[in-house]
């Protein structure tokens, strides 16, 4: 679904992401550990060109994203993010929040946005507060609104940047919650957590990422389990 | 009226009191011959050059804050020459502007480039509106870059464009963000308004000297503008912090 081919980045001298070849099949729940500064969100935030490649391919759905011709709005109408710190529009209710980009590029129709999002936010169990503003809710309800704003765009895959790395830790599980459902569904999800635990129980495939490179990846059993390379032994062996 | 024409002589033997001098000064300043009449009309033209000078300020200034955020905010590899153009024209504009004393504007607009037209009024809302605009389009851009990126990063993947992204979402936090700082360059515009006089505009202050050109009394007039001037700024003050309390509705916890 998405295939990456030698992607580099750099931010001035210092190369984050050194070529990478990656590829997400779909139905993949794909998570990505390391520790910080290993360039795991920079290779997200790479996926939907929310950084600029310094080299490499993406293809999405068959399309070469990272050519400049092509209109890069309607090909993020495809990907969900969820973002490490919410992102929330604070000068909008929830209900706007989440109809906005539905409605603003003629997915849906006012009225179907707003069937949509009841819809999507009686599934997270905020229904209620589809009239408030984002700084009247939690951490961990604005999270879960974040992922039905992405949501109801429809999307083929979702992206998820740390999403529970800002949470207090008792509403980690909330969030963690809908993301598993989600997963359930059979969401194609790429998600960058410290998360080890939502890593095993719901990737199909983890990868360990340090100085800007895959170092391993495979199964949670194999990562988990079986760690080869003795960068993972150690970043286990702290986390854990 | 009767009081005036008892007590005008007496000012002149030197034998009136305070308060007869004081009412004969005020009844000079202000009412002999409608004078009122002329503040007012010099409020009119002050009003009317805020006016005028403000909708120029804010329309120049929200196009250049726009083009030179959009510069800077390009794709890497997908650079627009002709953005690169014009966002160099917007640079020397905002640099000559901020460079040059208001004062010095407005005579070069008034003496050089329209020293053969008439309408003091027109040209000195021109100056205004066109120095305004520097300073508002900085203004202007400081709200937009002091928004957190990922509000615009939220927009983009969402799938909105730009255009979307600035209207809906970057826009109306940093109007907000930037009220003050914009009442503040409001409140400087309607009071810059009084400099027209050097070039021939017939505003409050023009108003003032014409009169103490007749009267020789300096004092009432020039503080009779004054407050003029404070409490327009007042109620200017007054209107703006109704607006920032409509603004903070999404505030409330």
């Amino acid at each position: 679904m998405i295939d990456v081919k030698h992607l580099s980045k750099s931010f001035g001298d210092h190369q984050v992401l050194k070529d990478i070849s990656e590829h997400v099949y779909p139905g993949d729940k794909m998570v990505i550990i390391g520790p910080s500064g290993s360039g795991k969100s920079t290779f997200l935030r790479s996926l939907n060109l929310l950084e600029e490649p310094t080299a490499g391919t993406i293809t999405f759905d068959g399309e070469v994203i990272t050519d400049p011709k092509v209109d890069i709005d309607r090909v993020r109408r495809k990907m969900g993010m969820v973002f490490q710190h919410f992102n929330l529009f604070p000068n909008m209710t929830i209900r706007k929040n989440i109809t906005l980009a539905p409605v603003r590029t003629g997915l849906m129709t006012q009225a179907e946005a707003d069937d949509k999002a009841a819809q999507l936010l009686s599934r997270v169990g905020l229904v209620e507060k589809a009239d408030a503003y984002p700084n009247q809710l939690s951490g961990g309800q604005k999270q879960r609104i974040a992922i039905v704003r992405a949501l109801a765009m429809n999307p083929k895959v979702m992206l998820f940047d740390e999403p529970t790395s800002a949470l207090d830790p008792e509403m980690v599980g909330e969030v963690l919650a809908v993301m598993k459902e989600l997963a359930d569904d059979g969401m194609t999800m790429v998600v960058v957590t410290h998360e080890m635990g939502f890593a095993r129980e719901v990737g199909n495939r983890v990868l360990f990422m340090d100085e800007g490179k895959i170092l391993e990846e495979g199964s949670p059993a194999q990562i988990f389990g079986n760690p080869q390379n003795p960068r993972l032994q150690d970043f286990l062996s702290k986390v854990l | 009226m009767e009081l005036y024409e008892l007590w005008k002589p007496l000012m002149r033997e030197g034998s009136a009191s305070f308060w007869q001098e004081f009412y004969v000064k005020f009844y000079q300043a202000f009412l002999e011959g409608s004078r009122w009449k002329q503040y007012l009309n010099g409020v009119g033209t002050t009003l009317l050059v805020t006016a005028m000078a403000l909708a120029l300020g804010v329309v120049l200034g929200i196009l250049v804050a726009v083009i030179r955020t959009a510069h800077d905010q390009q794709r890497t590899g997908r650079k627009n020459p002709v953005l690169g153009l014009v966002n160099g024209v917007c640079k020397v504009y905002v640099t000559v502007i901020r460079g040059t004393p208001m004062m010095v504007q407005l005579l070069i607009m008034g003496f050089v480039i329209f020293s053969s037209s008439r309408n003091y009024t027109m040209v000195g809302a021109l100056t205004l509106g066109i120095n305004s605009g520097a300073y508002v389009s900085e203004i202007i851009r400081g709200g937009l870059m002091s928004l957190d990126p990922g509000q615009a990063e939220a927009g983009r993947s969402l799938g909105l464009g730009y255009v979307d992204t600035m209207r809906f979402i970057v826009i109306p936090q940093a109007f907000k963000a930037i009220l003050p700082a914009l009442g503040n360059e409001f409140i400087i515009l309607l009071k810059d308004t009084s400099l027209i006089t050097v070039i021939g505009g017939k505003e409050m202050v023009y108003a003032a000297q014409a009169i103490y050109g007749r009267t020789y009394e300096q004092m009432f007039p020039l503080i009779g503008i004054a407050c003029i001037y404070l409490l327009l700024v007042m109620i200017f003050s007054w209107l703006q912090s109704l607006l920032e309390r409509r603004l903070r509705q999404s505030d409330r916890r």
